[in-house]
């Protein structure tokens, strides 16, 4: 057992959905592709701790965050990894600075948003900072969200369909933003994901999940290569906006 | 006829009589008789005597006391309604058991129940031979007849309508945003505390505002469990029914009073309910 990144084991039934998924993520994002229903967000809610798996095991940087066989479950707010919907979830009440600050770790609340700043400040999003949620642009909306949780200094990072609220006009430079932030950060990192084009920003492996269980992984060219499932094949032929 | 389905017939090129009169009378006169219903009274409590009078009836003995045993019950009342109906609402809003939607049921039972029910139910419960009677009297502690009941008087009746607004505000609440604030650090009471009660106040604060109203108005269950003496448990309602005894004015003048009250809280919950 590799001790960085994130070890992912789960077993059980969810509804009426029986999930058996295994995956690993190292410092390069993994794409998360499948049907709708197929158990993508069962396994981003098991790694959150929001879920419960029956039987399995979450360990990231080889510290174990679920292990039913030992009765380990950290909550949630305790495993330090950052989640990005596909609703927009800044915090309406917030101005944008205040979101950011909401999850910047310790400190006191002036130092928190100091610390907002200069995050902001790295995105080149300090000209949002004194906004109101209500009047951010889709595609500014989802780039503070991704600064609110690298604030939070997270130890790994889930995408949950981040650009599919987005209009196509701009979800592609929200895309090569939010890709090249993820990629920089090193962090083990998830994207789920319906568009072919978002697995060729982030690169790296592509595991596609059907009916609970991984039906085929590899890179986006051994997909393509070989698809082992009707939805593979149409996944790496199909593109929103290319 | 040997029509088949698809020859619709002509459209006649004017409306029918019932389209013209018949239907559009019909509307007027049954909106007509429930406006009149309800501003016929409205307009008797106002019109039927000088704000001289009004005022002066104001000084009646009776008046000071009511409105301070109002104001101190309701306050009390409003607070534990706000302070436990919260939390509660939560719990129902976000819990998906039977036993929830069980207990969301029964918190809701005093809308639909007479407030007589309600005052015996309370004396059954918290009366000196109810329930809890024996062991809160071996503690010492009466509370048919006292202040106290007043307020469990009105927290029974009031409480359901702050409950209700609060669930149905926190239903509102996207989860996504629950769970983002968790994955950001925060325990489940700073969520509480600082994402879920802001983001849903406006509603909240109107659920509040027609809860306090529901209790400045309790009578029925009131007179039955809390009693109604003056300056004790003598709220303005069952001052309005004393007063009719004897003064006339003194009751339209509290009735005024009160109308003034209501339409203030009807007017900040329109105001705080839109979006």
């Amino acid at each position: 057992m590799s001790a960085a990144g994130l070890d992912v084991e789960i077993r059980g039934r969810f509804g009426a959905l029986a999930v058996d998924l295994a995956l690993r993520a190292a410092r390069a994002p993994v794409v998360i592709a499948g049907p709708n229903g197929a158990g993508k967000t069962t396994l981003l809610m098991a790694i959150l701790g929001a879920e419960a798996p029956e039987h399995g095991h979450v360990t990231l940087d080889g510290v174990p965050l679920l292990d039913r066989a030992r009765g380990i479950d950290v909550p949630v707010e305790r495993r330090r990894i950052g989640y990005l919907p596909q609703r927009y979830t800044l915090f309406p009440h917030l101005a944008v600075l205040d979101n950011v600050a909401y999850g910047v770790p310790a400190g006191r609340r002036a130092e928190r948003r100091q610390r907002a700043v200069e995050t902001l400040g790295a995105l080149g999003l300090a000209s949002l900072a004194a906004r109101r949620p209500a009047k951010l642009s889709g595609g500014e909306a989802q780039r503070v969200a991704l600064a609110r949780a690298l604030a939070s200094e997270p130890r790994a990072l889930l995408l949950d369909e981040p650009l599919a609220a987005l209009d196509a006009s701009v979800r592609r430079e929200v895309r090569r933003f939010i890709a090249a932030r993820v990629r920089a950060l090193a962090i083990p990192t998830l994207v789920v994901t319906h568009d072919r084009a978002d697995a060729e920003a982030f690169g790296g492996e592509v595991v596609v999940i059907e009916r609970g269980t991984v039906a085929q992984r590899g890179s986006l060219a051994a997909l393509a290569a070989s698809p082992a499932t009707e939805f593979v094949r149409l996944f790496v032929d199909r593109s929103t906006d290319g | 006829m040997s029509a088949s389905l698809s020859d619709r017939p002509t459209p006649p090129a004017g409306r029918s009589p019932l389209d013209a009169i018949v239907w559009p009378a019909a509307v007027g006169l049954a909106s007509g008789v429930l406006v009149l219903l309800v501003a016929l009274p409205i307009a008797g409590l106002l019109l039927t005597s000088s704000p001289g009078a009004l005022l002066r009836a104001l000084g009646d003995p009776m008046v000071g006391p009511a409105l301070a045993v109002t104001a101190s019950t309701t306050t009390v009342s409003l607070a534990l309604i706000v302070a436990c109906g919260t939390p509660l609402a939560w719990l129902l809003a976000r819990s998906r058991t039977r036993a929830a939607r069980v207990v969301e049921t029964l918190v809701h039972l005093p809308v639909v129940l007479p407030p007589a029910v309600a005052g015996v139910a309370l004396l059954l419960a918290f009366g000196r031979r109810g329930l809890l009677g024996p062991p809160l009297a071996s503690l010492g502690v009466g509370l048919p007849f006292s202040r106290a009941a007043v307020v469990l008087a009105q927290a029974f009746v009031a409480a359901p309508f702050y409950v209700q607004a609060a669930i149905a505000a926190f239903r509102r609440l996207d989860p996504d945003l629950v769970l983002v604030a968790r994955t950001l650090g925060a325990s489940r009471p700073r969520v509480f505390f600082t994402v879920a009660v802001p983001i849903s106040w406006p509603a909240l604060g109107a659920g509040a505002a027609l809860s306090w109203a529901r209790a400045l108005g309790e009578f029925g269950a009131t007179l039955l469990f809390a009693g109604n003496l003056t300056g004790r448990t003598q709220t303005l309602p069952l001052a309005i029914y004393t007063a009719l005894e004897s003064d006339l004015r003194a009751a339209q003048s509290l009735s005024i009073v009160m109308v003034a009250v209501a339409f203030a809280v009807l007017v900040a919950v329109r105001a705080g309910s839109r979006p």
